[in-house]
């Protein structure tokens, strides 16, 4: 059952990226081009989704102490504002405003084949693995190594 | 023509906040797709992959449809850069434990402090990298 909402969540998210105009990297930069013909409508798209999942969450998920199918509710890292957040969302926003594509648009377009979101996603890929089997050990001090729940 | 691009964006954004509150209703689980494709890459839990395929399909059922226009890519840089961008996401997300929806939409909207603050600031990158691409250099 679980397999199945997951799967149902991600056709909606998928619809969800095509259909707002997040998938298209020219209008991506255009809502991140202050300076030029800024386009703002990108903007409702994390409005939209602000404005349905901030009340369910506050209504529906925080009373619950289990999910409906009974799996625990992940758990909310400690609030917690360091070097390794600041710098990471840095280093992330730099590559969104490069090119204009963030994961999710990335994968929604997977079966698209064009071949920049292709080598977008194996260059995703990589720096995550990266990161993940290496890099972690030289960026992260063993103080804060501490493995902290990945939040998105 | 703006007026429907607006309302678009607004209907798209719902749909990928309702599918943010089923995944974290029922599963328990956030919805940021960095973290679970960087799960995925890791222990290949069917639940992500499941989502990752669904990713896919939703927006290829959405353009398939016509619901949504297959965009035309024209303003992409060149391999290099989209090389670099894509590394760069890959490890900043890791680094910063969230993108766009983890930090966005589901941090943002349990108002969690950490995910306000990384919003924010992958947002100013953003424009800050896009002004200095599209007017300094």
């Amino acid at each position: 059952m679980k397999l199945l909402t997951s799967l149902f969540a991600g056709l909606l998210f998928g619809l969800g990226m095509a259909i707002s105009g997040m998938v298209d990297p020219a209008r991506v930069t255009g809502f991140l081009d202050l300076a030029g013909a800024w386009d703002p409508s990108l903007a409702f798209v994390m409005g939209g989704a602000l404005l349905v999942f901030m009340p369910g969450y506050f209504l529906l998920v925080k009373p619950r102490r289990q999910s409906v199918l009974g799996e625990p509710i992940v758990a909310v890292p400690t609030p917690r504002l360091d070097r390794r957040l600041i710098g990471g969302a840095a280093l992330f926003g730099i590559g969104w405003g490069l090119v204009g594509i963030c994961p999710g648009p990335a994968l929604s377009l997977i079966s698209s084949g064009q071949p920049m979101i292709m080598l977008f996603i194996a260059a995703m890929v990589a720096g995550i693995l990266l990161f993940d089997r290496g890099l972690a050990r030289v960026l992260v001090p063993a103080r804060s190594k501490a493995r902290q729940p990945h939040t998105a | 023509m703006m007026e429907s691009q607006w309302l678009l964006s607004l209907g798209g954004g719902m749909l990928a906040g309702l599918s943010a509150l089923i995944l974290m209703l029922f599963n328990g689980r956030v919805a940021g797709i960095s973290g679970i494709l960087a799960g995925a890459l890791q222990h290949r839990a069917p639940w992500r992959v499941l989502f990752l395929l669904g990713l896919g399909a939703g927006a290829w059922l959405a353009l398939t449809l016509g619901w949504a226009t297959m965009p035309a890519f024209t303003t992409l840089p060149g391999w290099p850069v989209v090389l670099l961008a894509g590394l760069l996401v890959g490890i900043g997300t890791r680094l910063g434990n969230g993108c766009t929806s983890g930090h966005g939409i589901c941090g943002m909207g349990r108002l969690s402090l950490r995910s306000i603050v990384a919003t924010l600031i992958f947002m100013a990158a953003g424009f800050i990298t896009v002004f200095v691409t599209h007017h300094l250099l």
